[in-house]
């Protein structure tokens, strides 16, 4: 059976792809926030925010934003993973002859391309607004390579949302706080300026190291130490979600 | 992995046992079911006529007994298992972002078979969904709505299907067309077991009953036997009114004649007293 874990994850995944084609709000309402936040950053607080790097303010911000959106675009795959749950069809699935984990990756690889979309939008606009990059394909790869790694760990944080949720706003509720996390970053102020604790915190975090990276590889300068520090967390990240979650969707389904 | 070796009887349940904490809901459960036949399974809500469908199914694991489906045993070839059977659920499994041929041919393609968008046009004309084929499964009445979740589970032609309660929420026209399709299933040789609790379904449809009460089959037998545990009937002259349903058929048309039309011994004139 296990030769089928492709073919039946294809199916599957197209068959989550078409969810989405067919309600492409979801991919326009992830991207609505991000957007409506850079708006106001750029053009209401911008011009009094001092970020000391000699770049625009869009440039400076992008990388934070870019991570609210994926932030709140799982927040659609554990919704997702819910629904079919609550539906039957998730039984309907486990009572077939197909491979048991197709199930679980058709829902990551469909979150992927969501996110991925509305990330594009987002530089779109971004693009608009007078985002501007000299950056090399090289950098332009590890910053796609930076915000998969992203995606795929919030990912399975949302699968064990969605798998653990009672109800519908409990599978989405969990974002809230990943969506929040990049405030308290340097996302959108240099963490200098935060008093003592808050700064700690602000350094500490993966955000920090991330949003540091994408925007020294946007920006065309050496990422130093900080894309090993982002790696770290994100594999870190990627593998207890991933753990967490298999063993959650094993008791699920014996 | 053929699929189709059916020693014996098509279900084989000994000695099943299930709690859920400290709540024991299957205490010991025995039965079998021939190839090719209907077993109703009866009991009142919460009877764990559906904790016995899921451990069938191989969705859920039995704390003691065995459980042999099509000849594979659910504990040790879940694989096999789930190869012979198709699981209808107490509500129906269908996506309804998709269309019902959508459905279908995805079902097809997880069962990996040859040239789906046939085996999907084929189950549509024969549950009268042509028409209804492209719209969204999230536009169709409880009735389409079964009728597709029912020929979804028909896909692959598994020799042994499981239908818990197929027509809990369904109005009457809709019950018979359920009825109907099992009927021509196991006229077609496939073993169905199904949990209802409406006793009249299981009257219709089933070859044999069995009754489900706390935890244990207290009952197994063809109609006639079961019948036949209780005094003889007496027989009453009663005004033979018609009951609601039939008036309410008679008055809406089309399929009932399917409704009234009596498996095996017709009533007499006089209603039976049970």
């Amino acid at each position: 059976m296990t030769t089928h874990v492709l073919a039946d994850t294809g199916v599957l995944t197209g068959r989550s792809l078409r969810h989405i084609l067919r309600s492409p709000d979801t991919i326009i309402t992830t991207a609505v926030t991000p957007v409506a936040l850079m708006l106001l950053f750029v053009y209401v607080f911008g011009g009094a925010i001092d970020t000391g790097s000699g770049q625009s303010y869009v440039n400076y911000m992008l990388p934070g934003i870019l991570l609210i959106t994926i932030a709140s675009g799982v927040a659609y795959t554990a919704y997702r993973l819910f629904l079919d749950m609550q539906g039957g069809i998730f039984e309907r699935f486990a009572s077939m002859p197909i491979a048991r984990s197709s199930v679980l990756w058709a829902h990551v690889f469909t979150s992927l391309t969501a996110n991925l979309l509305s990330v594009a939008v987002v530089l779109g606009v971004a693009l608009a607004m007078g985002f501007r990059t000299g950056a090399s394909p090289g950098a332009w790869l590890a910053v796609a390579g930076i915000l998969v790694l992203f995606t795929l760990s919030l990912t399975w944080i949302a699968v064990i949302a969605g798998l653990s949720a009672k109800t519908v706003d409990g599978a989405s509720a969990f974002s809230y706080p990943l969506i929040f996390l990049p405030f308290i970053s340097s996302a959108f102020v240099p963490t200098g300026s935060m008093p003592g604790p808050v700064a700690w915190f602000a350094e500490n975090q993966p955000v920090t190291s991330i949003v540091d990276t994408v925007r020294a590889l946007f920006a065309g300068e050496p990422v130093g130490g900080d894309i090993w520090v982002a790696l770290a967390w994100l594999l870190g990240i990627l593998l207890i979600a991933y753990g967490v979650a298999i063993a959650k969707y094993r008791r699920k389904i014996r | 992995m053929t699929a189709n070796q059916v020693p014996e009887p098509a279900i084989r349940v000994r000695g099943i046992e299930k709690s859920f904490k400290d709540l024991p809901v299957l205490r010991g459960v025995d039965f079998d079911v021939s190839a090719g036949s209907i077993l109703a399974l009866l009991g009142s809500n919460g009877a764990g006529k559906t904790t016995l469908v899921r451990i069938l199914s191989t969705l859920l694991k039995a704390d003691a007994g065995t459980a042999r489906v099509n000849g594979f045993d659910v504990a040790e070839a879940p694989g096999e298992v789930r190869e012979s059977i198709s699981l209808t659920g107490q509500f129906a499994a269908v996506d309804e972002v998709l269309t019902g041929r959508e459905n279908l041919v995805l079902i097809a393609q997880l069962r990996h078979l040859q040239d789906p968008a046939a085996i999907a046009d084929d189950l549509l004309a024969r549950f009268s969904l042509t028409e209804a084929g492209n719209r969204r499964a999230a536009t169709y009445s409880g009735g389409m709505r079964r009728r597709l979740d029912i020929s979804m589970s028909l896909i692959g032609n598994p020799p042994v299907i499981f239908l818990d309660e197929p027509t809990t929420g369904l109005d009457p026209q809709a019950r018979i067309e359920v009825w109907q399709t099992i009927r021509e299933l196991a006229a077609g040789g496939t073993t169905v077991l199904l949990t209802t609790q409406y006793l009249d379904e299981a009257e219709q449809l089933a070859d044999r009953i069995a009754i489900l009460h706390e935890g244990t089959i207290i009952q197994n037998g063809t109609l006639a036997e079961l019948k036949a545990l209780l005094p003889p009937a007496r027989v009453e002259y009663v005004e033979k009114q018609p009951s609601l349903e039939e008036v309410f058929l008679t008055l809406v048309g089309d399929t009932a004649e399917a409704a009234t039309a009596p498996r095996g011994g017709t009533a007499p004139a006089g209603k039976e007293i049970r």
